[in-house]
């Protein structure tokens, strides 16, 4: 038996490089920084969200909070019931997403599925400029342009509707769905699509019947995607949807979302440190809990509906 | 209806049959008949033309811009061209069925994968479907191992048994015409044995035309095969005679395997 020396002689040319090694981890550490940064930011805003609410919280109950239908932090006997501005947040983004959804789809797969490439080369470019339109645009275009041709259809509706805003942020919002879910679209292998015309499929079948079910997962994501926006959207419903915290579903009256409320007490309607002021923040919080509610459940859809291929 | 010289009936042909992609004339003046209820495997080496000739059956080249083809490829018993322009690629497609390189069953149920086909042709009724869908599983051997679990995704099902589905997919909708486009080359050599005995069993069913890359596999499951190389058919003819007796020198260098 031959016996195993206890130290093995590494050869010059596989030593360590020590000057490598450090440059190495040089760059690690500026990388891993980076990624750092990201983190900080999330954890900075949720930790100043989190004790300006606590602050909050001891001058308001936190029930009256869920359950009081009223928020009047401007009035001399102050209520703040965050549920008239959840209210205008879930209908504005409601009928937006009735806009978006649909509308986003039927691009997409006309885009991935029927379009020539000459046709998608001219029809993304303003896909991606409607993506890029300031939201600030937008929400003038709601107010002077889309609720009169409204006000032309209903002789009722007011100046301010979450109607016109919700329509408008709908439009505002169709490229990012358009083009997340063409992408998932397009990511649908080929060999699939030619089972499905090799059974003797139109187009229109093999779009809906194989390439949006074998998408699904992306398809739904770029659904959530433009829910969390719809329901941060601040611009165009600080514009167009009004600034009357309204306890109603209705769309066709005016309402203040949670986003335009921040808008309006940060352009200074409250003085800073008081009760009112710090409401924000918890308006703030809640939002940003349903912001995450609503990636979490993305996450789910997408790890419960992806195909591998 | 057309015939060979042993009175064999004809179910598709090629006349004169040439394709471009783009400006790479890919197929040569083909000329190859296809005979009804037998198999008919299309050998030779990679980029002969084989599978480009295969995919001219049903008019797959159409989803992709820039494809030719000239020439005739006759589907009988109706004599029709399939390449005229006035004929409709789906019509043909609904008629020649065809399985791929790669098992690519839907993002569906096995149950659904099978009854697609016959749902694209309108068929609503439930007892009607489960028929079809028991007979084409039960004709792609897969039923006894899937009798059970009909209403899970057929992506969980192995390469082998998703192939088999494939097959029953397409045998759902009782094709004239069968295309394998190298319907084992993703399948382990269990997996390959069942199809190639599938395939035997189909033969007397359906007519099937088959590209394979194993001349073993073309020898054990075709009656007649055609020699492609450089977007030609070298050589037609029965299979015992293409392998045993072939005519031409480059035939004989591939099958012998000193060359390809």
């Amino acid at each position: 038996m031959n016996s195993i020396p206890a130290t093995t002689v590494v050869s010059d040319r596989l030593a360590r490089n020590v000057q490598r090694n450090i440059r190495e981890r040089a760059i690690e550490s500026i990388l891993f920084g980076a990624a750092l940064v990201s983190v900080l930011t999330t954890l900075g805003i949720v930790w100043v969200l989190v004790s300006e609410s606590l602050n909050f919280f001891e001058h308001v109950p936190f029930s009256d909070f869920l359950t009081d239908t009223m928020w009047t932090p401007l009035f001399s006997e102050p209520r703040y019931g965050i549920l008239p501005l959840l209210m205008g947040t879930i209908t504005t983004s409601l009928v937006a997403l009735v806009v978006a959804i649909p509308l986003g789809t039927v691009i997409a797969a006309y885009l991935s599925e029927f379009a020539s490439a000459r046709v998608r080369e001219i029809v993304k470019p303003f896909l991606e400029l409607l993506g890029g339109i300031p939201t600030i645009v937008y929400g003038y275009f709601a107010l002077t342009v889309v609720t009169p041709v409204l006000q032309a259809i209903y002789p009722d509706l007011p100046g301010f509707s979450m109607l016109s805003a919700g329509l408008v942020m709908g439009i505002a919002i169709v490229p990012y769905i358009s083009s997340l879910t063409e992408d998932a679209m397009r990511a649908v292998p080929m060999s699939l699509r030619e089972g499905a015309y090799g059974m003797g499929s139109t187009r229109f079948q093999t779009a809906i019947r194989v390439v949006i079910p074998a998408a699904l997962s992306g398809v739904l994501s770029a659904y959530i995607l433009g829910i969390s926006r719809a329901v941060g959207e601040t611009m165009i419903v600080a514009v167009a949807a009004g600034m009357q915290p309204n306890f109603t579903m209705d769309p066709t009256e005016p309402a203040q979302t949670i986003s335009a409320y921040i808008v309006q007490v940060a352009l200074g309607d409250l003085p800073h440190g008081s009760i009112g002021y710090q409401s924000i923040f918890a308006a703030g919080l809640s939002l940003m809990l349903m912001t995450l509610l609503f990636n979490i459940l993305g996450h789910v859809i997408r790890r419960r509906y992806r195909e591998a291929y | 209806m057309s015939t060979t010289e042993q009175n064999l009936p004809v179910k598709a042909f090629t006349r004169d049959f040439n394709f471009y992609y783009g400006s790479f004339h890919a197929l040569k003046s083909i000329n190859l008949p296809v005979i009804e209820k037998h198999v008919t495997a299309l050998i030779g080496p990679s980029g002969c033309g084989k599978s480009t000739l295969l995919r001219s059956f049903n008019r797959m080249h159409d989803l992709y811009p820039g494809n030719r083809y000239q020439g005739e490829i006759v589907l009988n018993p109706d004599n029709t061209n399939i390449l005229d322009t006035r004929v409709d690629p789906i019509e043909v497609r609904m008629r020649v069925g065809m399985v791929f390189q790669k098992p690519n069953p839907f993002p569906k149920s096995i149950y659904e994968n099978v009854a697609y086909g016959l749902r694209v042709r309108g068929e609503k009724s439930r007892s009607m479907l489960d028929d079809k869908i028991e007979d084409a599983l039960r004709g792609a051997s897969l039923w006894n191992e899937v009798k059970d679990r009909l209403n899970q995704p057929a992506t969980a099902l192995s390469g082998g048994q998703q192939q088999r589905l494939c097959i029953a997919r397409c045998l759902a909708t009782d094709p004239e015409l069968l295309l394998f486009d190298e319907p084992t080359s993703a399948l382990d050599p269990i997996a390959t044995a069942n199809i190639e005995e599938l395939v035997t069993q189909l033969r007397d069913r359906v007519t099937i035309l088959i590209v394979t890359h194993n001349m073993q596999q073309a020898a054990r499951v075709s009656h007649y095969t055609a020699y492609m190389y450089l977007g030609e058919v070298v050589e037609y003819g029965i299979t015992d005679e293409v392998f045993l007796r072939p005519k031409k020198k480059e035939t004989e260098d591939y099958i012998t395997g000193r060359f390809g």
